[in-house]
């Protein structure tokens, strides 16, 4: 993926492009609005990450509304050390896509970065099935075959098993699913998501031969065939 | 007074032509004794005006009905009659001031106590008040003239020098009483005057000590709650809440330099110790992960702080909506179900069919949220977890329902370990721990958290002990008309809530609340 990076700060700058390229992404660092914005406008980025606070004269929002005002739909990430619910819902209003506060844990950007590219191409059409391997779920009758075999899910756990089919192959971390899943913007103190998933595990891979879901360290799930 | 009008500086009025004091307080006492004097000479003119006014008529009615038995007089017997008539009332006026005279056509006198007509008595239809001279006296006379038949003229009048007196009298009297009030409105004046500035002065003085430090002091109270009283309580509430803002901020300053400082150290010690003795990059990657992991804590306890400051400055009621308690908690029951089975808790959802809200969503799922963390955190296996909803039941000391709000009250209940009575009281300070507590992992910022959320709700929080565990109860106002009429149909539209329905019952409702 050919990837945008705006931030001032040169250490997060560094930081981000070196982990992004390890990552097998082709970076463009930039450290400032203006010429954020130049590149934003003359080349053509899968996905831009977008410091809010700016020098130069631009800054994050002004140069986001600025490409929307141009019809240009790059999925933008936006990554700020203004962490208010207000700033999120601000950011994500002027066209952000996803919304990530500083001090941040390089697996969550990753992962939401990896999210944004699959949701640019999945986004034209609907689905009614989702296929893993041998785990097929029905998202219209909501029903869940592995291996031809039945299997009876919660309705909330269901949800779970379709956000982590709809990223297969990607890592998923918990505030990742508790904001997907259960719609919640606030970090509870106890491992919630964890149980969850391995209340899940164990309708969906225990009987099974070989898991599907899969725990990535320092990081949170994934769901692939391996 | 001009050290009075320092106070109030009148900036708008000085620039007009009427160059009002500086002074609000001589103002309003001027304008007070202003109005007193006008309403007082506005009452004795009324008074003055009416008296006069009905003696004059008196005078004018005893001369017509004289003048008209007079001329009844002069139809029955004719001029003899007449005469005699007029010489009989002068005998009978006892008060001596009846004034009669007639004469004929060349003026001379026929009868009447005038010696002759005074010359400036020509006209019949109109009243003449003029000097006559009457058995060698001068009186002042109200006169009317009556043209008789045949050239002859009457006169009657009467002396009204009695009334000339009263009037005097009167004005004199009026016009002392007039003083006097005007002197009472001038005393009353200076009184509210000093009044005023004396209170303006204590109120000054104390909001000065206050600004220049002195934050103990508080408004003298009268204690007859009238407004002075008002405005003074209203300042000491307004004081008694910066003070404990100003707690608050160094409670927290304190806090943070222990409870941030301390994560710190241990990421920077680790660091430092890997750089300078780690063997192996196994062991430098692992001091460095804790080291990351240490910083994680920190900023998650600054963010903590960071919301609790701003729910506190109360900036957030800008996300307040209506919606429906029970879903949320409905939801939040599901996310913590899993965990509490795991642990062996059994976690019980009270909640009636719905319970309409007003508020912010987001903080009500994280406050319901760090409450069940906690209960699940301190419960033993095997315990019970209750989380129960109702709208309506009033609780000794809490917010009341009246007729345009309810009271909702979500409790959480645990048995674990609970609290003794001094921790109760500071459980929701912020960092607060009990002694109990310390080996679990947290801030102590949770219960923090959530009391800034139901202060910002305009609700209370309150702990109660049980035998074992601790109940948690948020209680908070929602005002009745407006969030039930806009109410969105969710899940549950059932038109009259029933708090006392629940919908898994394993106790009694409101068992072991104290």
């Amino acid at each position: 993926m050919h990837i945008l990076v705006v931030e001032d700060d040169p250490t997060v700058r560094n930081f981000v492009a070196k982990g992004l390229r390890e990552a097998g992404h082709l970076v463009e660092p930039v450290d400032n609005g203006k010429d954020g914005l130049f590149l934003a406008v003359s080349e053509n980025f899968d996905l831009i990450i977008l410091d809010r606070m700016l020098p130069g004269g631009i800054d994050g929002l002004r140069l986001l509304e600025t490409i929307r005002a141009q019809n240009n739909t790059t999925p933008v990430l936006l990554l700020s050390a203004l962490a208010d619910v207000d700033d999120r819902v601000q950011g994500l209003k002027a066209g952000g896509d996803d919304y990530v506060t500083k001090p941040f844990a390089f697996s969550e950007l990753l992962a939401r970065v990896e999210a944004l590219s699959r949701r640019g191409r999945n986004e034209n059409a609907p689905q009614t099935r989702l296929n893993v391997a041998d785990l097929e779920i029905d998202l219209l009758s909501r029903s869940v075959r592995r291996n031809g075999q039945r299997i009876d899910l919660q309705p909330r756990e269901f949800r779970l098993l379709e956000y982590l089919m709809r990223h297969a192959g990607q890592v998923v971390t918990r505030t990742m699913l508790l904001e997907g899943v259960w719609d919640y913007h606030f970090d509870p103190q106890t491992n919630v998501i964890d149980v969850h998933v391995s209340r899940l595990r164990q309708k969906v891979d225990k009987p099974f031969d070989s898991p599907l879901i899969h725990t990535i360290r320092n990081a949170g799930y994934m769901l692939r065939a391996d | 007074m001009a050290s009075a009008g320092q106070t109030f500086p009148g900036d708008g009025e000085r620039r007009r032509r009427f160059r009002l004091p500086r002074s609000a307080g001589l103002r309003f006492s001027l304008g007070y004794g202003l109005l007193f004097a006008l309403s007082s000479i506005l009452f004795m003119s009324f008074i003055w005006w009416g008296t006069i006014g009905f003696l004059e008529r008196q005078v004018e009615t005893a001369i017509n009905a004289d003048a008209r038995a007079l001329s009844q007089r002069w139809t029955e017997g004719g001029l003899p009659t007449l005469a005699l008539t007029i010489d009989d009332r002068l005998e009978q006026n006892l008060d001596d001031d009846a004034i009669y005279l007639m004469v004929d056509p060349t003026g001379h006198r026929l009868a009447g106590n005038l010696s002759e007509w005074p010359a400036q008595v020509v006209r019949s239809d109109r009243w003449y008040s003029l000097e006559v001279t009457r058995a060698g006296m001068r009186d002042t006379a109200q006169i009317h003239a009556f043209d008789l038949p045949g050239g002859f003229r009457l006169l009657v009048g009467r002396d009204i020098r009695a009334r000339a007196v009263l009037r005097r009298l009167l004005t004199d009297s009026l016009l002392w009483a007039w003083m006097m009030v005007t002197l009472l409105a001038i005393s009353g004046a200076a009184l509210v005057h000093s009044m005023f500035r004396r209170m303006i002065k204590s109120v000054a003085q104390t909001t000065q000590a206050i600004a220049h430090g002195d934050l103990s002091r508080r408004m003298p109270l009268v204690g007859n709650g009238d407004e002075l009283d008002q405005v003074a309580e209203a300042i000491n509430e307004m004081l008694d809440r910066i003070v404990r803002l100003m707690d608050g901020v160094r409670q927290v300053s304190n806090a943070i330099a222990h409870d941030l400082r301390t994560p710190i150290t241990r990421a920077r010690t680790q660091l430092e110790d890997a750089a300078l003795h780690a063997r192996d990059t196994g062991e430098l990657r692992a001091a460095v992960e804790r080291a990351v992991g240490d910083l994680d804590n920190v900023t998650s306890v600054f963010e903590a702080l960071l919301r609790i400051a701003q729910i506190e400055a109360g900036s957030r009621r800008s996300a307040f909506a209506p919606f429906d308690l029970v879903p949320l908690l409905a939801d939040i029951g599901d996310l913590y179900e899993a965990v509490a089975e795991e642990r062996q808790i059994h976690l019980v959802l009270r909640l009636p069919p719905s319970v309409p809200f007003y508020g912010d969503r987001a903080m009500m799922q994280q406050a319901v949220a760090n409450l069940l963390d906690n209960a699940i955190k301190f419960s033993p296996a095997g315990g019970t977890v209750t989380l129960a909803a109702a709208l309506g039941p009033a609780l000794p000391g809490l917010a009341m329902p009246t007729p345009t709000r309810d009271v909702v009250s979500i409790a959480v209940t645990d048995e674990g370990i609970g609290m003794n009575e001094a921790d109760l009281a500071r459980a929701s300070e912020r960092f607060f721990r009990a002694e109990a507590a310390r080996n679990t992992p947290g801030a102590g910022l949770g219960l923090s958290l959530v009391q800034a959320i139901v202060q910002l709700h305009g609700g209370t929080l309150r702990l109660y002990p049980r035998q074992p565990g601790l109940a948690v109860r948020m209680v908070m106002p929602v005002p009745r008309e407006a969030p039930r009429a806009s109410r969105l149909p969710r899940r549950n539209a059932a038109p009259t809530p029933a708090p006392s329905r629940v919908t898994e019952t394993s106790r009694s409702p409101h068992e072991g609340d104290t």
